[in-house]
């Protein structure tokens, strides 16, 4: 129960302390009622300590041990507003966030820029049991990047994240909580060692194609479409100062391959089915073949190019998340 | 300094074998060496100090822990620590001193100390930016420090009772006195006590402040008897009065040393029979009394008889030749003061040397003095006249203390040292009560009027600073000492009774703690909204280019020339050349080198340094 009990205040505090909702709009802004400031564990054993010297001082009516004693608790509350001040004025966006497979750690970035002319020495960002440690140049923007391991398909978003200081002498610790919009796609993890690509319904006219031209023989040159992959870009030829080109395999040509979930074996459970998915449809990109991906209640069109193989992916990841598709 | 010799050798030790690790990069020494090391440490001290508890022990403890802790340093944890303790030692050191350049001290350390806390959490920054930082903390911590050292409520301590060794070792008069015992007088310029008259000081002949009364002697050392006390003097002061301030440096004894003879004393004083004032306890800080002196009381009118029993007891058969002359002299007086006249003019007519270094005397001191070697000091004189004075028997007795004293031109205080000590006599006669007399002005009547540098002969070996030729030393020595006693007086005298005067004089007097806390908490509050104005305060960053275009634009703009908003570098320097076309070149070099600085890779400080002089070069009628 107590860890219930933590978790629920916690989830108070950030209902009405923090006021954390959903993602917040760019940029986030860390103005005053935002930071708040509290002693770390090193600030409360220093303040033991000073209160140590304080009645050692008063036992032996030492006047300077008061003055030095003094001078210690002053310096750490003008280290708090320091703490602060670190904090304060700096804004945060959203920045790329490239996607992975999942088991891949994914690169969270958040933009934070420090308007004013000073630098913003030993901030730590912290999101999802992970943090990072860096400092924001004067009058600079830094992208921050957040290694986070990425556990299932899917949308995975950077969520509740806080940043903070314990500059300058680590014992006040200033924080802030904001929910920035940065979230990642998570692709399923391609299976190891797939067996190979399905020939499936059409497998008669493929093997034609094949016997004829064999596999991956030069054909020709073709306009270049945006959606071709850049590895049958014909470099050589641009480089030349001619147009830009896309090469045809011939192996390639009459291939039309479909990567279907139906024809999968019936004993694969779902997971399973789109690991072994993923890996034909980056297979197939690699082979630079023409594919098609059909999953229960859509098709997608018979293409190649990263952009087709993406758009793949992302169905594959977001199949069956209805509500993370959004 | 103040740890026994051993400690400073093995913490010196430490802290080599540490530089050493450092040096060399290597791990820390096991932790089991470190456990056997530290117990060794521990029976060590345990040994030298034979307790753990206490003021000495504890100090020494705290710097060997330090150089342990030290030594097995690793993580950010340890450093703390090792801050901290450092720290307390930088208490420690107050317990023996609180002077100006040991706070000057500890304020470097606290600076260093602080920037150690920066340099852990922030190791990327540069060694001048970490100490700036800490620097800059110290600066905004010292108004709080401020409010608190004024504002918090001060206790007088000690809460509980203070360990024995508390106020060792502390110099000052002694109640017993052994003339020719010592072949040289200590001649320390430590301060004694400070003192300010509220009116005009009294001469320096003057100024006796009353010390230990010896009575009891036994042929060779003047020693003190019990004296009763009371709440109220002996005596009835009356005659002209003295006020002053007296502020005594802790001697760990009762007497207050008062000018003769004390009438009123705050805080309150205890009187005893020989009449010296009397604090109720050891003085072992330094405190200040207001008191006030009669110097033409009569006292000891009706003095008991065994008081003057005891002030003409001799032991038999000390000191023959010395019992001989009195009895010579004193025969045929008809009163005791004749006596007295009489002892005076033999001794005034003896050829008596004031020195510092006399010989050392036999086992019949005051025959030795009076008849072989016939130079002393203070101690010579005073014994050896009282010895005659009861040989003759007239009630005598040594009274010792300090005499003179030196007012600091700079802020007008009196400054009595250790070297001002002195012992001169009293005699009772009868109708006038106990008389001062002092036999040093017999034979160094300088030494009184004007102080003990011009009583010796030229060439005696006196301490740099007694010494009359060396004037701007001592000039330099009263600005010194007048700084020091203004830190003496207000910093280190703040007390609760001082808290309170500060409450009276902001008309908050009678309210107590709840108005210091109150004003406490203002005052802590107002700080802090400032450093908070201070922290929300925003500079806009200045960009350098920014700012020498700026100026060339204004430059331009005084001779007519301004630039419209719209206007780009290169139409706007086209324009300014038409206008000036004597120096139409470097007009339109200066614009294209903005634009070119401005909307090309970041400007380098040598080109925006080569624009700024350009632009200074310009010249417009």
């Amino acid at each position: 129960m107590p860890m219930a009990g933590t978790a629920a205040l916690r989830a108070a505090a950030d209902r009405w302390l923090f006021r954390v909702t959903g993602p917040e709009a760019a940029p986030i802004r860390l103005v005053q009622r935002r930071i708040f400031v509290l002693p770390t564990g090193a600030g409360i054993g220093f303040a033991c300590v000073l209160l140590v010297m304080l009645i050692a001082s008063i036992n032996y009516n030492l006047s300077l041990g008061h003055a030095l004693v003094f001078l210690l608790a002053g310096s750490a509350a003008a280290s708090m507003l320091h703490a602060f001040r670190n904090l304060f004025g700096l804004a945060i966006r959203p920045g790329r966030c490239a996607p992975v497979f999942c088991g891949d750690t994914v690169n969270f970035q958040v933009l934070v820029a420090n308007p004013h002319a000073r630098r913003r020495p030993a901030l730590r960002l912290s999101a999802l049991g992970q943090s990072v440690t860096f400092e924001a140049a004067a009058g600079d923007e830094t992208a921050v990047g957040l290694p986070c391991p990425s556990m299932r398909r899917g949308w995975l978003t950077m969520g509740r994240s806080v940043i903070e200081t314990r500059w300058p002498l680590g014992l006040i610790q200033a924080w802030s909580v904001f929910v920035p919009d940065v979230r990642c796609l998570v692709f399923p993890a391609p299976e190891p060692d797939p067996p190979a690509l399905p020939t499936g319904g059409d497998g008669a006219r493929e093997a034609r194609a094949r016997k004829g031209e064999g596999d991956d023989d030069f054909a020709g040159l073709r306009a270049h479409r945006t959606a071709d992959s850049p590895r049958h870009v014909a470099w050589k030829v641009l480089a030349r100062g001619g147009p830009m080109l896309t090469k045809q395999y011939a192996g390639a040509e009459g291939r039309e391959l479909v990567l279907d979930w139906d024809a999968l074996d019936p004993g694969l459970d779902t997971e399973s089915r789109l690991s072994r998915l993923c890996a034909w449809v980056l297979q197939a990109e690699a082979r630079g073949l023409r594919y098609a991906l059909a999953l229960p209640g859509m098709r997608s069109p018979c293409a190649t190019g990263s952009a087709h193989r993406d758009r793949c992916l992302e169905r594959l990841a977001l199949f069956a998340h209805a509500g993370d598709a959004a | 300094m103040w740890l026994p010799g051993w400690i400073s050798v093995v913490c010196a030790l430490l802290l080599t074998w540490r530089g050493l690790l450092l040096w060399q990069g290597s791990r820390p020494p096991p932790r089991a060496l470190l456990l056997v090391i530290t117990l060794a440490l521990a029976v060590g001290v345990r040994i030298e100090f034979g307790h753990f508890f206490g003021k000495d022990p504890g100090v020494a403890l705290l710097a060997l822990l330090l150089g342990l802790k030290l030594l097995e340093t690793q993580a950010a944890r340890d450093i703390r620590a090792g801050v901290l303790l450092c720290l307390f030692l930088q208490l420690a050191i107050f317990f023996e001193d609180q002077s100006l350049p040991v706070a000057a001290l500890a304020l470097c350390g606290t600076l260093l100390a602080l920037g150690a806390l920066i340099a852990l959490v922030d190791p990327a920054a540069r060694l001048g930016a970490q100490l700036r930082g800490a620097a800059s903390l110290l600066a905004q911590g010292l108004p709080f420090m401020l409010a608190l050292f004024l504002l918090f409520p001060r206790i007088q301590g000690p809460l509980w009772g203070l360990p024995a060794d508390a106020f060792s070792a502390r110099t000052g008069l002694s109640d017993t006195m052994t003339p020719g015992s010592i072949s040289a007088l200590g001649t320390s310029p430590a301060i004694a006590f400070r003192v300010r008259f509220e009116g005009t000081p009294p001469a320096q002949n003057q100024r006796y402040w009353r010390g230990p009364v010896l009575t009891a002697y036994d042929g060779r050392t003047w020693r003190a008897r019990p004296a009763r006390e009371s709440d109220t003097p002996f005596y009835t002061p009356s005659g002209a009065r003295i006020d002053y301030a007296l502020t005594l440096e802790p001697h760990n004894q009762r007497w207050l040393l008062a000018l003769d003879y004390p009438g009123e004393a705050q805080p309150k004083a205890r009187y005893s029979h020989d009449f010296l004032a009397l604090s109720p306890r050891p003085v072992q800080t330094r405190t200040r009394f207001t008191l006030s002196a009669y110097p033409s009381t009569p006292t000891g009118l009706a003095e008991d008889a065994a008081t003057l029993a005891a002030a003409t007891r001799l032991p038999p058969g000390s000191n023959p030749r010395s019992a001989a002359l009195a009895a010579e002299l004193a025969a045929g007086t008809r009163s005791h003061a004749e006596t007295l006249a009489r002892v005076i003019a033999h001794l005034r007519a003896t050829p008596l040397r004031y020195t510092l270094q006399p010989p050392l005397l036999g086992s019949h001191p005051a025959d030795d003095f009076l008849f072989e070697t016939q130079s002393g000091f203070c101690e010579h004189f005073a014994s050896a006249f009282v010895v005659l004075m009861r040989a003759a028997g007239v009630p005598a007795r040594v009274v010792t203390g300090y005499q003179g004293g030196e007012i600091n031109p700079v802020d007008g205080y009196l400054v009595v040292r250790q070297s001002d000590a002195h012992a001169w006599a009293e005699v009772w006669l009868a109708g006038r009560g106990w008389v001062r007399v002092d036999p040093t002005a017999l034979a160094a009547p300088e030494r009184i009027d004007d102080g003990m540098a011009s009583a010796l002969a030229a060439d005696s070996a006196l301490p740099l600073l007694l010494r009359a030729d060396m004037r701007w030393l001592r000039d330099l020595r009263h600005q010194w000492e007048a700084v020091s006693n203004a830190w003496n007086q207000h910093v280190l005298g703040y007390n609760p009774e001082r808290q309170r005067e500060l409450l009276e004089r902001l008309g908050l007097s009678g309210r107590g703690i709840a108005a210091l806390v109150a004003l406490l908490a203002a005052a802590v509050l107002a700080i802090f909204l400032a450093l908070f104005a201070w922290a929300t305060w925003r500079r806009r960053p200045r960009d350098p280019l920014q700012k020498a275009w700026a100026r060339f634009c204004r430059k331009l703009g005084r001779a007519g020339l301004a630039r419209a908003r719209w206007e780009g570098p290169a139409d706007y320097g086209n324009r300014i050349a038409a206008a000036l076309p004597d120096q139409a070149q470097a007009l339109r070099e200066i614009c294209a080198t903005y634009a070119r600085l401005r909307y090309g890779p970041p400007c380098a400080a040598s080109a925006l340094r080569a624009l700024n002089k350009r632009i200074d070069g310009i010249r417009l009628q």
